[in-house]
C-alpha cells in the first residue's frame, strides 16, 4: 500500500514518541518509591520514618511530676492553660535527665511574641506596645510569668 | 520589616511571594499562544496574506515555549523536583495538571507541526549541508527521505489537523493561566470568571504584535522588502482582536464598579494610588488606547507605506508594553492589598538576585536567542531552501 509507504515517516515519529513514553515509564518506575500512594498522595513509608523520629517534647504531665509548685502557681492565673513547653521549648532531654538544664528565658523577647500590640489579636487579649510599656525591661521585673496578673498571688 | 506597609496587613501579606518572574511567566506563555494563533490564521483559516510569517510565528512560539517554565523553576527553586509533577501527578491540582498541558502543547502540537512543515526542507538540507549541521538534519529526518508529492500531501493534511487541535490547545495553555488566577476565590482582584477569557485575548494581542515586530525587524536586518500586504493584514487582525480584548477588560471593570462589593473601595483606592502608573497610565492609556487609535488610523486613512511601517512599529512596541503592564497589574496588584481591606504593602523588585530585574531581562532575551538559533537551523524563508534542492531529490 503506497499510503503506508508514503506515511512511513509518520510511523517513525509515532515510534519515537512510543520509545520516549516507554523510557519515561521506565524512569518513573525507578524513581517513584514503592510505597507511594499506599495511603494517599504521599510515600506510605514516610509515616513509619516520621514515627521513628526521637521525641523532643516531654508533655506537661512530666513537668508537673517535679515542678508541682509551679503547677500550683499557674492554676489560678491566666496562663493556666498554657503548656510549659509553649514558653520553655521542647524539654524531653531535661525530663529524662534533670541534670541537663534548659536555657534561661529572656522574658523581654519571649512575652511579646504573644502580647505585642496587634490589630489582628482579639480586643480582650492583653497586649502592649513593649517600648512604651516597659522601656525594654524584662517583663518578669513586674510580672511573674506563671501567674502574670499584678496583684495575683504569684505576682512580684 | 514593615517598610512600605500602610494601614494593617496580616503578617503573611507583608512580603510579596509572587515576584516579577510570575509576571513574566504569563507574559511568555501569552506570546506563545498568540504567535500560534497567528500561524493558524494561515493554516486553518486560509488567510494567505499572512503566509510570510507562518513559519516565523511557529518558531517564535517554540522559542518562547521552551523558556516558559524557567521563571517558575527559578521562582520555586529545585528545578529537579519539577519532574515529580509528571512522575506522581496530582489530579486535583490545577497547577500540577498544567505540566501536562505544557507537555501536550510542546510535544503533540508545536514540535509535530514544525517538523511536518519543515520535513521537506530538513531532507533537502540533510543532503546539501555538511559537518555538524548535516548530522543534525539527518537526525531530524528520522531516517526517512521520502518527500515525494504524496508524502508531502499527507504531511499537509496531518499538519492541518494538528493546527486544528493546536488552536484549542493554545487557548487551553493560556486560558489555564487565567483560570489559575480567576479561581483564587480568596482574592477579589483575581477571582473573576472573565479572567481566562481576558488572558486568552490579551495573549493573542501580544503574540500577534510580537511576530509582526519580529518579522519587520528580521526583514530589515536581512535587507529584504517587507511584504506590506502581510503586515497590513496582521495589523488589521491585531486591531480587531485588540478591540475585543479591550472591550472584555472594560466589561470586567464596569462590572466591578457596578457590583461594588466589599472589596471595591480598597481596590479602587489601589488603582488610584499604587497601581495608578502601571494600570491607568501604562496599561490603559499607553499600552491599549494609544495602539488601538494608531491602528485605527491605518484602517481609516490611506497612509503611505513608510508611515504605516512606523505606526505598526510604535503600536506593536506599545502593545507589548501594555500587555506586560496588564500581567504586572494582575500578579503584583493582587498581592498589594490586605484581605482585611485595611492596608497595603509595596513590592520592591530586587536587582541581581534569582528573582530580580537582571534575571527577568535575561529570561526575556533568552527566547530571542533561541529564536535566532532556530531561524539559523530552520530558515523560515522557503525560497532559500528551494534554491538548494539538488536535482536528485527534486526528482525523487
Amino acid at each position: 500500500m503506497s499510503v503506508f509507504k508514503d506515511s512511513g515517516h509518520l510511523f517513525r515519529l509515532a515510534a519515537l514518541y512510543a520509545v520516549g513514553t516507554l523510557t519515561f515509564l521506565g524512569i518513573r518506575a525507578f524513581f517513584v518509591p514503592r510505597s507511594f500512594g499506599q495511603y494517599g498522595h504521599y510515600r506510605g513509608a514516610a509515616i513509619a520514618e516520621i514515627a521513628a523520629h526521637p521525641v523532643h517534647y516531654a508533655g506537661h504531665q512530666a513537668c508537673e511530676t517535679c515542678h508541682a509548685d509551679v503547677q500550683e502557681m499557674k492554676r489560678s492565673g491566666m496562663h493556666a492553660q498554657v503548656n510549659c513547653e509553649a514558653c520553655h521549648g521542647p524539654l524531653a532531654k531535661h525530663a529524662d535527665d534533670p541534670s541537663i538544664q534548659p536555657a534561661k528565658l529572656d522574658t523581654a523577647v519571649l512575652c511579646v511574641r504573644c502580647h505585642a500590640a496587634s490589630a489582628a489579636r482579639p480586643k480582650g487579649f492583653p497586649q502592649v506596645a513593649a517600648v512604651d510599656h516597659s522601656n525594654g525591661l524584662p517583663c518578669e521585673t513586674c510580672h511573674q510569668p506563671h501567674n502574670p496578673a499584678i496583684g495575683a498571688g504569684g505576682a512580684k | 520589616m514593615t517598610t512600605g506597609v500602610e494601614g494593617y496587613m496580616y503578617p503573611n501579606e507583608i512580603t510579596l511571594y509572587w515576584s516579577v518572574l510570575i509576571v513574566l511567566y504569563p507574559y511568555i506563555t501569552g506570546l506563545v499562544a498568540g504567535a500560534f494563533i497567528l500561524a493558524s490564521l494561515e493554516r486553518v483559516f486560509r488567510v494567505d496574506a499572512v503566509k510570510p510569517t507562518y513559519r516565523l510565528a511557529l518558531l517564535t512560539a517554540l522559542a518562547f515555549l521552551l523558556v516558559a517554565p524557567l521563571p517558575l523553576q527559578l521562582h520555586l527553586g529545585h528545578p529537579e523536583r519539577s519532574l515529580e509533577m509528571y512522575f506522581t501527578p496530582h489530579r486535583t491540582s490545577a497547577m500540577a495538571m498544567f505540566g501536562f498541558v505544557y507537555l501536550w502543547y510542546l510535544m503533540a502540537v508545536l514540535t509535530v507541526e514544525i517538523w511536518l512543515d519543515y520535513r521537506r526542507d530538513i531532507v533537502v538540507m540533510a543532503q546539501s549541508s555538511s559537518g555538524l549541521k548535516r548530522w543534525i538534519y539527518r537526525v531530524l529526518t528520522l531516517g526517512s527521505n521520502n518527500i515525494n508529492e504524496r508524502a508531502l500531501a499527507i504531511d499537509e493534511r496531518v499538519g492541518w489537523l494538528i493546527t486544528l487541535i493546536g488552536i484549542p490547545s493554545a487557548f487551553l495553555l493560556h486560558g489555564y493561566v487565567g483560570f489559575i488566577f480567576g479561581s483564587i476565590k480568596a482574592n477579589p482582584w483575581w477571582s473573576s470568571p472573565l479572567m481566562p477569557v481576558v488572558f486568552i485575548f490579551s495573549a493573542m494581542v501580544s503574540g500577534i504584535a510580537a511576530v509582526m515586530l519580529l518579522y519587520m525587524l528580521i526583514m530589515r536586518l536581512r535587507r529584504e522588502k517587507i511584504d506590506m500586504l502581510c503586515v497590513d493584514t496582521i495589523a488589521r487582525y491585531l486591531f480587531y482582536i485588540f478591540i475585543v480584548d479591550f472591550s472584555l477588560e472594560m466589561l470586567d471593570l464596569v462590572h466591578r464598579i457596578y457590583e461594588a462589593d466589599e472589596s471595591f473601595r480598597t481596590l479602587n483606592f489601589m488603582v488610584h494610588t499604587k497601581l495608578y502608573f502601571s494600570q491607568i497610565v501604562l496599561q490603559i492609556f499607553v499600552g491599549t488606547l494609544t495602539p488601538i487609535l494608531l491602528l485605527a488610523l491605518t484602517q481609516v486613512l490611506k497612509l503611505p507605506e513608510i508611515a504605516r511601517k512606523r505606526i505598526y512599529t510604535v503600536a506593536g512596541c506599545l502593545t507589548l508594553i501594555g500587555i506586560f503592564a496588564m500581567r504586572w497589574n494582575v500578579v503584583i496588584g493582587g498581592q498589594l492589598f490586605s484581605k482585611s481591606f485595611l492596608g497595603y504593602t509595596t513590592y520592591k523588585m530586587a536587582l541581581a538576585t534569582r528573582e530580580g530585574l537582571l534575571m527577568s531581562i535575561a529570561l526575556t532575551l533568552l527566547p530571542l536567542f533561541i529564536l535566532w538559533v532556530l531561524v539559523k537551523l530552520l530558515p523560515p524563508w522557503p525560497e532559500k531552501v528551494q534554491a538548494e534542492i539538488p536535482a536528485t531529490t527534486a526528482a525523487n
